[in-house]
């Protein structure tokens, strides 16, 4: 893979040899990558190959389904994350996540960004965190006056970055966005993406998205997956993102981003 | 090249009449449904309203009934008190009983044992609540007499399997993207169900649960094997027989006496605005605790 003209950062996240099975089923195989901190990494590739089924395993939400087996490891700061033994609880504090469809709590917006932290039991002073956290979702100047009004009562963009800001709350070190712009019009899309370049200097961000523009405009590397035949998905080609997007070095990845199936 | 095009101007008009027809047809027989529902509810409540409306009245809330069936006056005092302490003993035990199987059933329900819970439940829905008063009469009056408590634990069976499953349902419902997002701040499960799932669900739960107390205030068969009932005087303690609204409009509606009648009708009418008031007192307080919706 052609990525010499950038020095080797430092590696967040170590993919290595990751299978995924769902019973029977499997979902991904062979998974190997290195996730650099402080960066923006994008998964693409077709629906059902897998890129939400990657990003759970990176903070263990695929314990919730039943019969979900991993095989390989992923490495977080040197940690196995899907060691069962490890406490997944403080993984996921570690780990945050935005969601596909923005699911802010049915409650005000004060006391979604202060979930986190009440839960966690956190010590200091919950309004100025608020403030804090609103402020680098890019929210605060739009909801100040509206604390105490129902989250739900905000727009669809408003609401994922309230999201967002209800993530930053509880001090994560990598944030995994799933399609975070998916249900989002075009002006609230690129306020999620511009977001996320200002948060990248704090947060290592894993952003899964079908969207090549959005790819290719956000990512500093970028991961393309793709169904094998056999419907497991598989890794075909990772690098920073211009190396990918201008000179792919597979077939498949070159016919991906031209838009030839997909 | 287009659908439309292969049609004549004919074929389309004729066409949009039969489905305008047919839209209208279905539009009435759906109102005529919705009419007769609403009718036949206002029927009963308008009725049991006219015939209530004579009697009721301070008298009838705060006396007993007279010794003599065939007087009048007298009222269900010991019947209301009754009905709020048996019908109240029995939610007190069932509905967090019923609401903790719901949300193992919901939140932990994977597995053979919840099915076979599921499966009970079911059951216990379909069991005639006279069998039930049997059952309770089985293993309990036949060794410590008739009473109140005797009368909450048969409601007590006939309401537990309606909470467990309507909370259930609505526990259902519940968004999974919610479970998920406060999984993935770092909440425990625990956590998850007490701050995000319930306080989401509950007020489908209070809906519910008013349901099924609505339920026990009407039933009189079980309590005729178990609570008995007691038209003299006003009993309080619940290890005694005890009358209940139910009981009372059952005794009074079968004397005969026209006396006796029309406190049962001020009896009903009582008891649809006891649960009336129950259940808009619950929506209240459900829509105020609620953080938003």
């Amino acid at each position: 893979m052609a990525s010499l003209e950038v020095v080797p950062p430092e590696t967040k996240l170590e993919v290595k040899d990751l299978s995924f099975f769902y019973g029977d089923f499997q979902a991904l195989k062979g998974i190997s990558l290195d996730v650099p901190s402080n960066s923006i990494t994008a998964i693409i590739g077709p629906s059902g190959c897998g890129k939400s089924t990657l990003i759970r395993v990176f903070n263990r939400l695929y314990d919730l389904v039943p019969k979900a087996r991993v095989e390989g490891s992923v490495l977080l700061d040197g940690q196995n994350i899907v060691d069962p033994q490890i406490d997944v609880v403080r993984l996921r504090r570690r780990v945050g996540m935005v969601f596909q469809k923005p699911n802010p709590f049915p409650m005000s917006i004060y006391d979604n960004v202060a979930f986190g932290p009440r839960i966690l039991k956190r010590k200091g002073n919950l309004d100025d965190l608020v403030e804090h956290c609103l402020r680098r979702a890019a929210l605060w100047d739009e909801v100040k006056d509206r604390l105490q009004r129902p989250a739900l009562a905000l727009s669809g963009g408003q609401q994922q970055r309230l999201v967002i800001a209800r993530t930053l709350a509880v001090e994560p070190e990598v944030i995994l966005m799933d399609e975070p712009a998916s249900a989002l019009d075009p002006i609230a899309t690129l306020k999620i993406e511009e977001l996320a370049q200002e948060l990248k200097k704090d947060y290592t961000i894993i952003l899964v998205t079908h969207n090549m523009q959005q790819a290719a405009r956000a990512s500093d590397y970028t991961a393309f997956l793709m169904m094998n035949p056999e419907r497991y998905g598989e890794l075909i080609e990772y690098g920073p993102t211009p190396a990918i997007f201008n000179r792919p070095q597979n077939k498949l990845t070159e016919d991906y981003i031209s838009g030839r199936f997909g | 090249m287009s659908a439309v095009a292969r049609f004549s101007d004919n074929d389309f008009a004729s066409g949009l009449r039969r489905r305008r027809i047919k839209d209208k047809a279905v539009t009435g027989i759906l109102s005529l449904a919705m009419a007769a529902t609403l009718g036949i509810l206002l029927w009963v409540l308008v009725y049991v309203a006219i015939q209530g409306l004579q009697l009721i009245g301070p008298e009838f809330l705060l006396s007993t009934p007279p010794g003599n069936p065939g007087t009048a006056g007298g009222g269900f005092l010991n019947g209301i008190l009754g009905s709020l302490i048996v019908v109240g003993t029995a939610a007190l035990v069932s509905v967090p009983l019923g609401v903790a199987a719901a949300i193992f059933l919901s939140e932990f329900g994977g597995n053979w044992f919840a099915d076979a819970v599921r499966f009970l439940t079911d059951v216990l829905i379909g069991v005639p609540t006279i069998v039930t008063g049997a059952f309770v009469y089985a293993i309990w009056v036949t060794r410590f007499g008739f009473s109140g408590i005797a009368g909450a634990i048969a409601l007590g069976i006939v309401i537990l399997p309606l909470v467990i499953r309507t909370s259930e349902e609505i526990l259902h419902l519940v968004p999974a993207q919610l479970r998920e997002g406060s999984l993935g701040l770092g909440a425990s499960k625990s956590q998850t169900i007490m701050r995000i799932v319930l306080p989401t669900a509950m007020p489908g739960i209070i809906t519910g649960t008013m349901l099924a107390i609505a339920r026990a205030m009407g039933e009189t068969a079980p309590l005729l094997l178990t609570a008995l009932g007691n038209d003299l005087f006003v009993e309080l303690n619940p290890t005694k027989r005890m009358s209940t609204l139910s009981l009372q409009i059952f005794g009074n509606a079968v004397t005969g006496f026209q006396a006796a009648q029309a406190r049962a009708w001020a009896g009903a009418l009582t008891l649809i605005a006891m649960v009336l008031i129950f259940t808009a007192l619950a929506r209240f307080f459900s829509r105020r605790s609620q953080v938003s919706r």
